[in-house]
């Protein structure tokens, strides 16, 4: 069996009185592509951001490549490796695309500014290289004759590829998707597939919050299902598709 | 670099560089008012760049920027001036000034980062009029400031028996104190554009404009936003600083009374109307902003007499009237500023498109 990258250990969150997740206890190992799925409300993009450290839990934590993940700092938990993209997109805007990615490169370069002012020899090299990387993981995600362009001009499906390719420039071990689909057509979807099964391939374990049932289960090697907050099943695809629980989740029954 | 080196280029910044020489003797001739009128619009446009670094790169809306100029002024007052006996030389308190400022920064930006936009705006402000009162009050127990009679006497920039403030001979060319000063200010200036420039388009740059664009973006990739706020305060407050300090030594004079509130709400003015965050529009906006008032100081009362033989309206009054009309209509038909970035222009248009 593969190692584990992420556990969550009884992860909790209420807003009020609303229990947005009741001691979620799950666990993602290193290389899979793990899908998270529940009805729209069942607390999928809290703990997205449970993990990522936009909010803090109040049980609970988590404990990502061996060591526990601090609660309250976001910028660490990308520091750590763990990279993600928003249900609704949030770009730079007003940054073109190669910027974009180039933001992206902060966490892993350490120029200062002191470095900027002088312009040293060491800063010059770092920002090539910056410029280099994302250039070619623009390629990666085959915008790159966008490049020049504001994200903001970018189409729908494009400005989805530029913040897959923003997260990769991190150098995640774990990348997380939130929703990356909605919205697409079928092509689009079909060709997301295609990159998210490539991104697995080189080495990200991968997390797939998705509604669309197919694409999840075609896609992911092990799904956890969500509902009024609490984990529900966590198993691979042909046995949570046939779970009476899920059916009734997804149906009301 | 290349581009320095084709031949348009290299003679326009040699014509810049001539044209930015001679102004002093230019001004000259209409007399040293009007040089000290050019030091001063340096002086802004230091400061103008220096708060760009806080509101145009990394958009933190700051009131109180005159504070860490005041600050600046202060401290070259209080260690270059008869008032505590100190004559320390200006180049080892213009980093002190510096170093002083950005303490300042850091105190005031430490607590109150988690506040954005408005709040921002106004913790800020509240800051700047602080900084003022204890400036006019801590004259009492001990006194520091000297209160509200303010510091005088300060020591003028000098280079060994070099000085700054009267008129000397170099090369058989006579220079007055203003235009000495005019040189030293070109030249600072000069190196804060540079280190404009460089900052913006560096890995920091990228992050502050990150910042500005989307917050929560901008943590998700792994930017400690709360220390590169704090850097953006710190670096615009030490520029604030060593401006201040200039401005102590070339006045001979400080009080209170320079350091008001609308001082800062002007240089703010200055960077909005220029241009936010694009270095030749703060540039613009800077030079605009501090001229046209006194242009108008001159101008208005002789062209009233000129057309109605009298003073129908008071210049002083006629002259704010006229500058407040000018920074409406400058807002209302070009709302991302006098010169701004291409990006920021296209930002508004499309914005306006969408609602018009």
């Amino acid at each position: 069996m593969a190692e584990l990258l992420l556990q969550a250990n009884n992860v909790a969150k209420h807003f009020g009185g609303v229990k947005a997740l009741r001691d979620v206890s799950l666990s993602i190992r290193q290389g899979e592509i793990y899908g998270l799925i529940g009805p729209n409300g069942a607390g999928k993009t809290t703990f997205f951001n449970c993990l990522t450290g936009l909010y803090i839990p109040d049980g609970g934590g988590f404990v990502f490549n061996g060591k526990p993940l601090l609660a309250d700092a976001p910028h660490q938990a990308a520091e750590r490796g763990i990279a993600r993209t928003f249900q609704n997109i949030r770009l730079f805007a007003n940054m073109t695309a190669l910027e974009n990615v180039m933001v992206g490169r902060h966490v892993r370069t350490n120029a200062g500014v002191l470095g900027a002012m002088l312009q040293s020899k060491a800063t010059r090299a770092e920002e090539a290289a910056i410029r280099q990387r994302a250039m070619d993981l623009l390629h990666y995600v085959r915008i790159e004759s966008r490049a020049d362009d504001l994200a903001k001009n970018l189409s729908y499906g494009d400005q989805r590829r530029l913040e897959i390719a923003r997260a990769l420039a991190t150098e995640p071990k774990l990348l997380c998707l939130d929703e990356p689909a909605a919205g697409m057509n079928h092509t689009e979807t079909e060709e997301l597939r295609e990159l998210i099964d490539g991104i697995r391939q080189d080495g990200t374990t991968i997390l797939l919050i998705e509604h669309d049932v197919k694409l999840v289960m075609g896609l992911c090697d092990r799904v956890a299902v969500l509902d009024y907050g609490a984990l529900v099943i966590e198993d691979v695809p042909a046995v949570v598709q046939k779970d009476q629980r899920v059916i009734e989740a997804y149906l009301g029954a | 670099m290349n581009k320095w080196l084709n031949p348009r280029s290299a003679f326009g910044i040699t014509l810049i560089a001539v044209a930015l020489l001679a102004l002093p003797f230019v001004a000259a001739m209409g007399g040293q008012a009007w040089v000290r009128i050019l030091n001063f619009a340096i002086l802004y446009v230091f400061l103008a760049l220096g708060l760009n670094i806080v509101v145009g790169f990394a958009g933190l809306l700051d009131l109180g920027y005159i504070a860490f100029y005041a600050v600046g002024a202060y401290t070259y007052a209080l260690l270059a001036s008869p008032h505590f006996g100190l004559h320390w030389p200006f180049w080892v308190i213009l980093p002190i000034g510096a170093v002083v400022a950005c303490f300042f920064g850091v105190i005031l930006g430490s607590p109150t980062l988690k506040l954005r936009g408005d709040y921002l705006a106004i913790v800020t402000l509240g800051f700047g009029e602080i900084v003022r009162i204890f400036m006019n009050n801590l004259n009492a127990p001990i006194n520091i400031t000297n209160g509200a009679q303010g510091i005088t006497l300060i020591d003028p920039v000098a280079i060994g028996d070099f000085k700054f403030s009267n008129t000397s001979q170099i090369l058989g060319i006579s220079l007055s104190g203003p235009q000495k000063y005019y040189y030293l200010l070109l030249a600072l200036v000069i190196l804060v554009i540079i280190i404009n420039l460089r900052l913006q388009n560096s890995r920091v740059g990228r992050a502050w404009q990150a910042i500005r664009e989307d917050e929560i973006a901008a943590k998700a990739v792994g930017i400690d936003t709360r220390n590169l706020k704090l850097l953006a305060f710190a670096m615009g407050a030490s520029f604030g600083g060593v401006a201040g300090g200039v401005f102590s030594a070339m006045q001979g004079f400080v009080s209170p009374e320079s350091f008001s509130l609308i001082e800062s709400i002007m240089i703010l003015a200055m960077v909005v109307l220029g241009g936010m965050g694009h270095i030749p529009g703060v540039i613009l906006g800077a030079v605009l902003l501090s001229i046209l008032p006194e242009a108008l100081r001159y101008g208005v009362g002789p062209i009233q007499m000129a057309i109605f033989g009298k003073m129908l309206v008071d210049p002083e009054s006629l002259r704010m009237l006229i500058f407040g009309l000018a920074l409406v209509l400058v807002m209302r038909f070009k709302p991302a500023g006098l010169w701004p970035s291409p990006e920021r222009k296209r930002e508004l248009q499309d914005a306006g498109a969408r609602n018009g």
